[in-house]
């Protein structure tokens, strides 16, 4: 075969060809939209002088270091946390249409941020920990609800929209509460949007998705296993319980994390990982090829957004909802079509 | 079937004396609560005080507003539910709402929904089209339908947001109109959208008959006489008609057509007339009742009334799914 396979003492990873093209290619093509990225703004900066500029020289180093490098890095990480979320909850749900947007847990971790904003002040680790509780009890409230029909099929989807639906008036609810200067910041929140990241609000959020791909990382090879069935899983080795408790709560932090910072941006969880499933021509829902194409998906969508109107700069969920309702739509042509 | 005739009756009763009650709390509880003696003696003896001038040019307007958009929005979805046997079928849900709403925004982009007639007109051809793509994509399965809705819903609430941020005269027309409220659509003429409402439950009585036959399977239709082409081509005018008229006066309200059938359906015992019946008194006392909470929920200002159905109509899904779904997977 044409893959490739690395040894180091016992431990050996099998990478396969085509895996590694595509995701090679998906780096490349999300590195040429970082710097179209850095060089688009209310003026026009070629490509050489931005990359000077982000090696600290030229006249529009504070332009590009301060403003347009941490929007296209926000962009790039959370599009691959949305991504990775999306493939964990669609390899959970074993359903396409399983993804955290989907079943509510983006408006849950919305709720719990409007909650430590409205309540408690809302600092960032605040702000982190009021949306990865809401998306939590989101998720915990959807799995009771769902049980008995086993974690997969469509009432879990449909219940996951009843939730959706109920969250979304809570959180109108509590905005329209709010006083006047919150209910603004809230509302342009609420559409999912990058405009005005900077450094030092996406510290602690780089630092957290880091740390579950870390966790994810570590997990990977049991998450296929799984992938093969229940009953494989477990004389194969896997704690299966502990296995989904684990990917659960790595999923929901990254779904929430984005949340908090960006405001709930729908839809990139949903279409990335299979998207990247198909680029990779892979059975499962690959996880690598699903963050990666989360990064170029959002990065994408998020300069779509700000070239649609210029120089007005639309919220980037705007973009993706219109997108991926799309894509919803065709994905549920195909499964009709289907015998 | 004609023994229990009488407690039909008794239930169409109750629903009566209580969309009376609600129709009276409507009319006295606000943000100045009138007391129900004051609301008779603005009608029997008018003195041109304060509150007999909110009585009768808002409060009362804003009731007789929320009964018929309430009825029509329960009688499409009973309508819809019925046809499709499916009971989780909804205009609301299914897309129709969100196809008159993003008609009418793209209208007022394009300056075409100056007139109300205009408006009215936008209305029904989006919620036709929308329907009739929500309904070629998720035929198959109930669940899919509610999937093909939800995904339809979210483009065009993502591309009319995208228009209206785009045209900030289009944002400020549609600003209020944009989430479901009764709140200011009283000041508005209602005399033409009204009346189609009422012409649209009338119709929609007339066709429970044949819907009846239909319910029990399409051959045994014909062999009762029915035709079954046409019954369901006019209850699917029907419930684009009621769907699209009660968005364009209220705004997209979910839910309510989700909820009213489910409460109709046990006291209806399989009859699609008194199904009917039920749902267009039902559904008002729904809706009265939301709209009352609306304005009681917040100190400083009002819900809009689609949020409130939502919050009640969300927990009725999830209970209509553990229900019915199952047998549908």
């Amino acid at each position: 075969m044409n893959d490739l396979v690395l040894r180091a003492g016992r431990f050996s990873v099998r990478i396969e060809r085509r895996t590694t093209v595509v995701s090679l290619v998906l780096v490349a093509v999300a590195l040429l939209l970082a710097v179209f990225g850095l060089c688009y703004g209310a003026s026009w900066t070629t490509p050489s002088d931005a990359l000077s500029a982000l090696a600290g020289h030229g006249d529009s180093a504070f332009v590009v270091r301060e403003w347009r490098a941490p929007r296209v890095a926000a962009a790039l990480v959370f599009g691959a946390s949305l991504g990775l979320a999306g493939a964990i909850f669609q390899n959970i749900t074993r359903n396409p249409l399983g993804s955290p947007d989907v079943i509510g847990l983006d408006a849950g971790a919305y709720t719990g941020a409007l909650i430590s904003i409205t309540v408690l002040g809302g600092t960032a680790v605040q702000l982190a920990v009021g949306s990865i509780l809401g998306g939590l009890l989101t998720a915990a409230a959807v799995y009771f609800l769902s049980l008995g029909s086993g974690l997969s099929g469509l009432r879990l989807i449909v219940i996951g929209i009843a939730m959706n639906a109920i969250l979304t008036a809570v959180n109108s609810w509590i905005v329209l509460r709010a006083e006047l200067e919150i209910a603004m910041a809230a509302t342009g929140w609420s559409s999912g949007s990058l405009n005005g990241v900077e450094w030092a609000g996406v510290r602690l959020p780089f630092l957290v998705i880091g740390v579950l791909t870390l966790l994810l990382v570590t997990l990977s090879h049991a998450m296929h296993q799984s992938a093969l069935g229940d009953e494989l899983a477990v004389t194969s080795g896997v704690a299966l319980d502990r296995l989904r408790l684990l990917l659960v709560l790595a999923g929901v932090g990254c779904t929430a994390t984005v949340t908090a910072v960006a405001g709930p941006i729908v839809f990139i969880a949903l279409a990335a990982p299979q998207i990247g499933r198909r680029l990779a021509r892979a059975g499962g829902v690959p996880p690598a090829s699903a963050a990666l194409t989360g990064a170029v998906l959002l990065l994408a969508a998020d300069l779509i957004a700000q070239l649609l109107l210029a120089p007005v700069a639309l919220p980037v969920g705007v973009v993706t909802t219109a997108i991926g309702g799309c894509y919803l739509i065709w994905l549920l042509v195909k499964e009709v079509r289907r015998p | 079937m004609r023994t229990d005739l009488p407690r039909k009756a008794a239930y169409l009763l109750v629903c009566v004396a209580l969309l009376v009650v609600a129709a009276g709390a409507s009319v006295s509880v606000g943000a100045h609560t009138i007391a129900p003696a004051e609301i008779w003696r603005a009608f029997a003896d008018h003195t041109g005080a304060d509150d007999h001038v909110i009585i009768r040019d808002i409060r009362v307007p804003r009731t007789v507003l929320g009964i018929c958009v309430g009825a029509a929005l329960g009688a499409s979805g009973t309508l819809i539910q019925t046809l499709t046997r499916n009971p989780l079928a909804e205009p609301g849900i299914l897309g129709v709402t969100a196809g008159a709403g993003f008609a009418i925004t793209v209208g007022g982009a394009l300056h075409l929904a100056d007139a109300q007639s205009a408006q009215l007109a936008l209305a029904f051809a989006g919620a036709v089209l929308a329907a009739l793509l929500v309904y070629s994509v998720g035929r198959t399965s109930p669940l899919r339908l509610v999937l093909a809705g939800v995904a339809l819903s979210s483009v065009l609430a993502g591309v009319s947001l995208g228009i209206r941020l785009m045209l900030p005269d289009v944002f400020d027309g549609f600003r209020f109109w944009s989430i479901g409220s009764l709140a200011g659509r009283e000041q508005t003429s209602l005399a033409v959208p009204l009346s189609l409402i009422v012409l649209a439950l009338i119709g929609a009585m007339a066709v429970t008959r044949p819907l009846n036959a239909l319910v029990l399977g399409e051959q045994v239709a014909h062999v009762l006489g029915g035709r079954v082409a046409r019954t369901r081509a006019a209850v699917l005018v029907l419930v684009t008609l009621l769907a699209a008229v009660a968005t364009a006066v209220a705004g997209p309200i979910a839910f309510v057509g989700l909820m009213v059938p489910h409460l109709a359906r046990r006291p209806a015992g399989g009859s699609v007339p008194w199904l009917m019946a039920y749902t267009m008194l039902l559904g008002p006392i729904l809706l009265l009742v939301s709209d009352i909470g609306a304005r009681v929920l917040l100190t400083t200002g009002e819900v809009p009334v689609a949020v409130v159905t939502a919050f009640l109509g969300g927990p009725v899904l999830i209970w209509a799914v553990r229900r019915h779904g199952a047998a549908a997977l």
